[in-house]
């Protein structure tokens, strides 16, 4: 067995090894709650060392009929995660409309019927994300476990991927940053959006705004993997994509809308 | 006809020298803008995180389309076979190249990095109409001074018309790039249309000759060269061919849109909103821009007259500035349609139309890089033969000798 072999076969251990891991861990805590409660479907993330598998496809279950009108915690929480907004002091000199916004809350009221409606709006990463069929430099990317992103290093500022998306999900920095957290890094003239915290996803978390909702408004899961919650839910109850119409298969489905 | 004769202008008079001085000075107030820009950051302009593209954006697009329409002229005579505007060929291949540098240098200075030029130069996805563009405008800078080459260089000579022929699909492709950055874009209710690339072209014959046929009388009014009528009115009526090509272009697109319901509401925005995106289309763009100087290229009493050509190509220019306004700005004003037919309200301007106040940094980016174009292209004439001794009639009307126009 070469080096390369064994370091491979090394990994696989260490796959099965986790899985055994994640899921006696999974069963324990399941024992703890009771039968059949699960706060979170179990995310099994990869492992550091291995590149992300397209055979999971992380994704967001939004109950818009869970989601108050006057609650901001998923936002503040996203805030607060990744040092932006009220989660930091930089953004000082940057009027309102130039100030980043990775999630925000949408209030949508039907005119005809004057029916309304709250929810969070983000980066709905897309399947088939225009922003990164538009970067120029492949700035935008999607990585194969679906979470859409911006590396910050070839990211050259031209703003095409603000233009193409369609829910006005990413933000420019206008200004220069002192305070970033370490494993969300911002920068001035650079473009950023909601990466789904994929820091905290890579370390089996659930990203801070579905932690956040106290309505569990906000689930977080592998839309591949047919055992998890969110894909049994979307099997058995109605959802929507945003936009459908544009068919770029959203990560983020929605209920109540 | 008889052979031209190419001659670099004297350059040594006190109005050309003012006029060097002034487009320095307009080209150091850009590059002292941009500066500003980025060091402190993109919050000094109007720019937000909705209206992304502004000003800079209005005046680099308008360069570049008239910078691949200034090739225009060379192309009637070297791929058409229109042998009057032969003698004006090196002047359009020339200003070609400096409007495209002007415009390039607006768009990269306001970019949020400027200095990852390299990285533009070096990372490449190809599915993005941006890494096209960025090849099309540096093989266009290639393939025009290859161009100029042959026309210049007797011994290339004999390839200028390949050369002039390459130009032309190279220039149409570009062109057809610039306009799908919009036609692209699927998001936007005032754009994800096809039409908007033949659009671009057409324009870019329009702004191209206008800034063309300026600089032509500029230069042969102050150098005193002479400039037959015979010629002026040949372009004039070309002016006004392309004002009618490109108004025919915005009506079909328009009439198009408000045929669909679906775009009923972005249309009364652009054309019957109480904002100045519905000012700037009819005053500055159909009326001004185009209606005005239609009249003025076709009407018996303006004809071949270079002080009504000079209008009617400075409201051309003008009508063109305020279309690239009403396309780029306006088109990002009108609200993304995140639930068509709901009312949307949230903290990040959704549901509402957009605000844009153009700073002054920005109109001094844009106009430095027009600047900078016209700087290049006075220099030029000078230390290179570009400029024709005579446009006479007796050197350009094909019939001067039978029948005196």
């Amino acid at each position: 067995m070469n080096p390369q072999e064994r370091k491979q076969d090394d990994n696989q251990i260490d796959t099965y090894r986790r899985r055994l891991l994640g899921g006696g861990a999974a069963l324990a805590g399941a024992a703890t709650l009771g039968p059949g409660v699960f706060f979170t479907s179990v995310a099994r993330a990869k492992p550091d060392d291995q590149p992300v598998s397209s055979e999971v496809r992380w994704g967001f279950l939004i109950d818009t009929n869970k989601c108050a009108d006057n609650c901001n915690d998923c936002v503040t929480a996203c805030e607060k995660e990744n040092g932006w907004g009220s989660g930091s002091a930089d953004e000082q000199h940057s009027r309102p409309d130039q100030k980043a916004q990775w999630i925000r809350k949408v209030t949508v009221r039907d005119k005809r019927t004057d029916h309304s409606m709250s929810l969070p709006m983000m980066c709905q990463h897309c399947a088939h994300p225009p922003c990164v069929d538009v970067c120029p430099t492949g700035a935008s990317m999607k990585r194969a476990d679906g979470i859409v992103l911006v590396d910050k290093h070839i990211c050259i500022g031209c703003r095409y991927c603000m233009m193409a998306c369609p829910y006005k999900a990413r933000s420019f920095v206008h200004e220069d940053l002192e305070h970033q957290r370490e494993y969300a890094p911002r920068g001035k003239g650079t473009v950023e959006s909601c990466n789904l915290c994929v820091h905290r996803v890579d370390k089996d978390e659930i990203p801070a705004c579905a932690e956040a909702c106290e309505e569990k408004a906000i689930l977080f899961g592998n839309l591949n993997d047919a055992n998890s919650e969110i894909a049994r839910r979307l099997a058995s109850e109605p959802s929507t994509e945003i936009r459908g119409d544009l068919r770029l298969d959203l990560g983020v489905r929605y209920q109540g809308i | 006809m008889k052979p031209t004769t190419f001659r670099e202008i004297s350059g040594t008079s006190a109005g050309y020298y003012s006029l060097l001085g002034l487009l320095a000075l307009l080209v150091a107030s850009g590059l002292g803008a941009a500066y500003y820009m980025e060091h402190n950051g993109h919050w000094v302009t109007g720019m937000n995180n909705q209206i992304v593209w502004g000003m800079p954006h209005v005046f680099a697009v308008f360069l570049i389309v008239a910078a691949s329409g200034a090739l225009n002229v060379a192309s009637m005579a070297s791929v058409f076979g229109k042998t009057a505007y032969k003698p004006l060929s090196r002047l359009s291949g020339l200003l070609a190249i400096t409007l495209l540098v002007g415009g390039l240098t607006v768009l990269v200075l306001d970019l949020g990095r400027p200095d990852r030029l390299i990285v533009a130069m070096t990372y490449y996805n190809f599915k993005s109409i941006f890494a096209w563009n960025i090849i099309l405008y540096n093989g266009f800078l290639v393939i025009v001074a290859a161009y100029l080459f042959t026309m210049m260089s007797r011994a290339a000579n004999k390839h200028s018309t390949k050369a002039g022929f390459v130009a032309f699909l190279w220039r149409l492709t570009l062109t057809t790039g610039t306009g799908s950055i919009f036609g692209f874009i699927v998001a936007r209710q005032a754009y994800d249309a096809a039409i908007m690339a033949p659009m671009f072209i057409v324009f870019s014959f329009a702004f191209g000759l206008a800034i063309f046929l300026l600089v032509l009388f500029a230069g042969f009014r102050w150098t005193g060269r002479p400039l037959g009528d015979y010629l002026v009115n040949r372009l004039q009526r070309l002016l006004g061919l392309f004002v009618a090509a490109s108004l025919f272009f915005v009506v079909v697109f328009h009439l198009t849109n408000l045929y669909a319901t679906e775009h009923h509401e972005v249309e009364h925005f652009i054309l019957a909103g109480n904002n100045v995106y519905s000012g700037l289309f009819w005053v500055g763009y159909v009326l001004l821009g185009s209606l005005a100087p239609l009249a003025i290229c076709y009407l018996a009493p303006f004809r071949a007259s270079v002080g009504w050509a000079t209008t009617a190509s400075v409201l051309v220019i003008g009508g063109g500035l305020a279309m690239m306004y009403v396309i780029i700005i306006g088109g990002q004003a009108f609200p993304l349609q995140l639930f068509p037919g709901m009312e949307v309200s949230s903290s990040f301007n959704d549901g509402v139309i957009n605000p844009y106040n153009p700073s002054v940094p920005e109109i001094l980016l844009g106009i430095g890089g027009f600047s900078l174009a016209l700087a290049m292209a006075m220099v030029a004439i000078k230390i290179m033969r570009f400029l024709p001794l005579s446009l006479s009639n007796a050197e350009t009307d094909p019939h001067f000798t039978a029948e005196e126009r």
